[in-house]
């Protein structure tokens, strides 16, 4: 479940170095492959084992018949959102790619200026290299488009991709004047998205499917947010009231797995609020969420207040920043930014532990592959060897490309080398 | 003068501003000097006294949080007395309403003995899993560094993939996989008349108690104590001596030897039972229900996807000079990993080690996708049953910080001596 799933171990750049660089054809061959006896039985014994799994591989892929998830694949998306309104999680996804493309497009453009101003060389990553980055997402898109019985999900694929090309030249073209309120744009088109998806009368508890697991991690995430830098100053603070109730809650949040929470959130909130308010399910759930991911927040964030230097905290006050001051301007731009390889673990795995919500009876991607078994004409025919794979590839995609993506930024941001 | 001068010195910056760079000693600047400090040393007004605002922030706080926990028990004891549920845990005496298989636990018996059934499929799931996946997560992390570059391709597969998708997926793609496939229990798999396999439960042989075996226990007990001096005496001629000490030889020597006569001594304290299946009955031998299989598995791949990580990281970050100190030293490849690689990679490994730990802990709550009765799922269902929801709660995620707290005790105290000896 979910604690840190990344690694915070300083490794040397050194050790990341191959051993031998340069060895080619049979020397390779010999080093790599049959350096002793026992290394060329396990190179024989592991070709076997490669060669098995790719045969199973390509016979799922080619002799597996997909009919279930052709059937079901609107149920595993958007769950049991109105059939007739199926515009709505249209339009939302390619406003998603505007919000992307002119995400990419400003970071690309104020990268260009910043290596415009320190003389650096920086070329902005083409297509080829983005595919390269990004290939799994594509496989993925592509391989959901093969299973789709109609037309409409392809135009929506290409209104995307032009929507995203669009929003990427738009923010190439933003004056820096412009880019400064960057923020606010991205805050107009979520909440452009949230209503595209909730109008019409379509509250959340009707959500479901692939979308209700990203919304999940997505709200999850910017609730808890607010409440986990809270809880981590409240660990930090030198007064002994806020630091105990900090790290009292903390604690115990992260000794209890998330389905207690949940368990608590579907029957135990109604309890706790006034008797006229009945909040939905999924609002329950998302409740739990918060309380439990601020909790791994706060945790993240204090790792970050920790990494910023003390010297920068004594230069602040010497020049006579209020502490107030000193926390915005000097602690938490440092901090915050060093959190963020971290945060995206937190991330990635609050996404893998929102398929726990099947467990209260919600239809997300895991839970629609479920309920596609239970369906007449699917029932009992071991078709979770279909439908499994399918959601489990749908997490891997997003959970690797964002590691992945995690890794570079991390790099780049040069987190743990100062 | 000169006296004043140094007494002022720390301060005359500040008064030489006062003053438009005149650093002369003048009445005038003293009185300035004084004044400055006065109002530094002076309380300031109670509204900006830190001191004074400590306490306010801390009541305040305190009395915030106060209010919060008042309004939410308000709520709850009204709610409930509205309902017409009762606060306290006598529910813990009432029928649970559900039958636990492979217990015998039926509806009729009490919610607390049921919880207590769930609490021990709960342990039996992390006393077997701990270990198996510290074994596979080590093995694969070391795998990942291998110079067979297949093995290192292998491992880094299985990693990338395992460490991406959701541990409750990984279980049910475990139980339809695994367990579901296999025969059913009219028409069971025997290996050999030792094991029975079908997709209700795996039974293999086991062992069963004589009258005696609480008297063997004890004389284990003293071979384990016998061995330990055994393995200090063994430690002491190699510190002596230089000879080589063969520790776990003659401690296991010892310890084999004490056991096999106390085993004669006796008579037979225990003996090899085989499962045998009378219709659905199974009797004998030690059985496994088909859920236990399928998240044990999952679990222990899925959390060991994570220490091999950890491992593989630790490993790197060992000084390159140690491995090419070992290698200058002419030590094989394996002894290089014993004596000097893994003993430092451990230490700094441990501590996010026990994260996955925990992290193993928790997810054995999700035993409810196939039917395993730990005590999450006996939970949920008493819940279902009717039984006090907010007290079911309560009790669940008290006995996890049990568990948790207990596990990160051990570990810590073993991150401890790990740390103090090897400074």
């Amino acid at each position: 479940m979910t604690a840190s799933d990344t690694v915070d171990i300083q490794i040397p750049e050194e050790s990341l170095q191959p051993i031998e660089p340069g060895l080619r054809g049979w020397a390779w061959v010999r080093r790599h492959l049959v350096s002793t006896w026992y290394n060329a039985v396990l190179t024989l014994f592991m070709a076997g084992v490669f060669a098995v799994a790719l045969w199973w591989v390509v016979r799922f892929l080619f002799v597996t018949d997909f009919e279930i998830l052709r059937v079901n694949l609107a149920l595993m998306m958007v769950g049991g959102f109105p059939r007739d309104q199926l515009w709505r999680p249209s339009a939302a996804l390619i406003i998603t790619a505007l919000l992307i493309g002119v995400i990419a497009g400003m970071a690309t453009a104020s990268a260009l200026e910043r290596a415009r101003q320190s003389e650096v060389e920086f070329t902005a990553a083409g297509p080829l290299t983005l595919v390269r980055r990004f290939w799994p997402l594509l496989v993925f898109i592509v391989a959901v488009l093969l299973l789709t019985q109609t037309l409409t999900p392809w135009l929506i694929a290409g209104a995307s991709l032009v929507s995203g090309v669009g929003g990427y030249s738009i923010g190439r073209v933003l004056p820096s004047a412009v880019r400064r309120f960057g923020l606010v744009l991205v805050v107009v088109l979520l909440v452009a998205i949230y209503a595209v998806l909730s109008g019409g009368g379509i509250g959340w508890d009707q959500w479901g499917g692939l979308q209700l697991n990203v919304f999940l991690t997505v709200a999850g995430i910017a609730l808890a947010f607010p409440l986990g830098l809270l809880l981590a100053l409240g660990r930090r603070s030198t007064l002994p009231a806020l630091r105990v109730a900090s790290v009292a809650y903390i604690e115990f949040i992260r000794g209890v797995p998330l389905i207690t929470l949940l368990l608590m959130g579907i029957f135990v909130i109604g309890f706790f609020l006034p008797s006229g308010l009945r909040p939905g399910n999924v609002t329950r759930v998302l409740i739990a969420i918060t309380l439990f991911e601020s909790a791994y927040i706060a945790e993240v964030v204090r790792g970050g207040l920790q990494s910023v230097a003390k010297g920068q905290v004594e230069a602040a006050q010497a020049v006579g920043l209020s502490p107030w001051k000193n926390m915005r301007l000097i602690v938490l731009p440092q901090a915050l930014r060093n959190t963020i390889p971290a945060m995206v673990g937190q991330f990635i795995s609050l996404f893998k532990d929102t398929t726990l919500v099947i467990i209260v009876g919600m239809i997300d991607i895991l839970g629609a592959s479920q309920a596609a078994n239970a369906q007449a004409p699917f029932l009992a025919q071991g078709l979770h060897l279909v439908t499994l794979p399918f959601v489990g590839f749908a997490f891997w995609v997003g959970s690797y490309t964002m590691s992945r993506e995690a890794r570079r930024l991390e790099r780049k941001l040069g987190v743990g080398e100062r | 003068m000169d006296r004043w001068r140094a007494a002022l010195r720390p301060a005359l910056p500040l008064a030489t501003n006062h003053l438009g760079g005149d650093d002369k000693v003048t009445p005038q600047l003293i009185s300035v000097v004084t004044s400055t400090v006065a109002q530094q040393t002076a309380r300031p007004p109670w509204w900006r006294d830190i001191r004074i605002l400590r306490v306010v922030v801390q009541v305040a706080a305190t009395a915030v949080i106060g209010l919060i926990l008042y309004v939410l028990w308000f709520n709850l004891t009204n709610n409930m007395r509205r309902i017409g549920i009762e606060l306290g845990f006598d529910f813990l005496q009432q029928p649970v309403g559900v039958s636990v298989t492979g217990s015998d636990i039926s509806a009729g018996s009490a919610v607390w003995r049921a919880l207590v059934v769930g609490i021990k499929n709960t342990f039996a799931l992390v006393v077997v899993g701990l270990p198996l996946l510290t074994i596979i997560g080590v093995l694969v992390g070391v795998a990942r560094l291998s110079t067979n570059w297949l093995v290192a391709k292998a491992a880094t597969i299985y990693v990338e993939t395992l460490r991406n998708i959701p541990p409750l997926l990984v279980i049910l793609v475990a139980f339809f996989v695994g367990i579901l496939p296999l025969p059913t229990i009219q028409d069971p798999v025997e290996i050999f008349d030792l094991a029975i396999v079908n997709n209700r439960f795996i039974a293999v042989t086991g062992f069963t108690a004589n009258p005696g075996f609480s008297t063997f226990m004890w004389i284990m007990l003293g071979a384990l104590v016998v061995s330990a001096i055994v393995w200090r005496w063994r430690t002491a001629v190699f510190d002596a001596s230089g000879k080589p000490h063969h520790r776990v030889l003659w401690s296991l020597g010892v310890m084999l030897g004490l056991g096999v006569v106390g085993f004669l001594v006796i008579g037979r304290p225990f003996e090899l039972s085989k499962p045998v299946l009378d219709g659905r009955v199974l009797t004998g031998g030690y059985s496994g229900l088909g859920g236990y299989f399928a998240m044990l598995v999952a679990l222990v791949l899925y959390t060991a996807s994570h220490v091999a990580e950890i491992v593989r990281g630790s490993i790197l970050a060992v000084p390159k000079g140690q491995t090419e100190a070992a290698n200058a030293l002419a030590l094989s490849g394996f002894q290089r990993l014993r004596h000097v690689t893994l003993p430092q990679a451990m230490r700094i490994a441990l501590p996010p080690t026990i994260n996955q730990y925990l992290n193993y802990v928790k997810n054995t709550s999700l035993g409810i996708a196939v039917g395993y009765s730990e005590v999450t799922l006996i939970a949920f269902q008493a819940v279902g049953n009717g039984r006090p929801a907010p007290q079911m709660v309560l009790i669940l995620m008290a006995s996890y910080l049990v568990f948790s707290l207990v596990i990160s005790a051990v570990v810590n105290v073993l991150n401890r001596r790990l740390q103090l000896v090897t400074q």
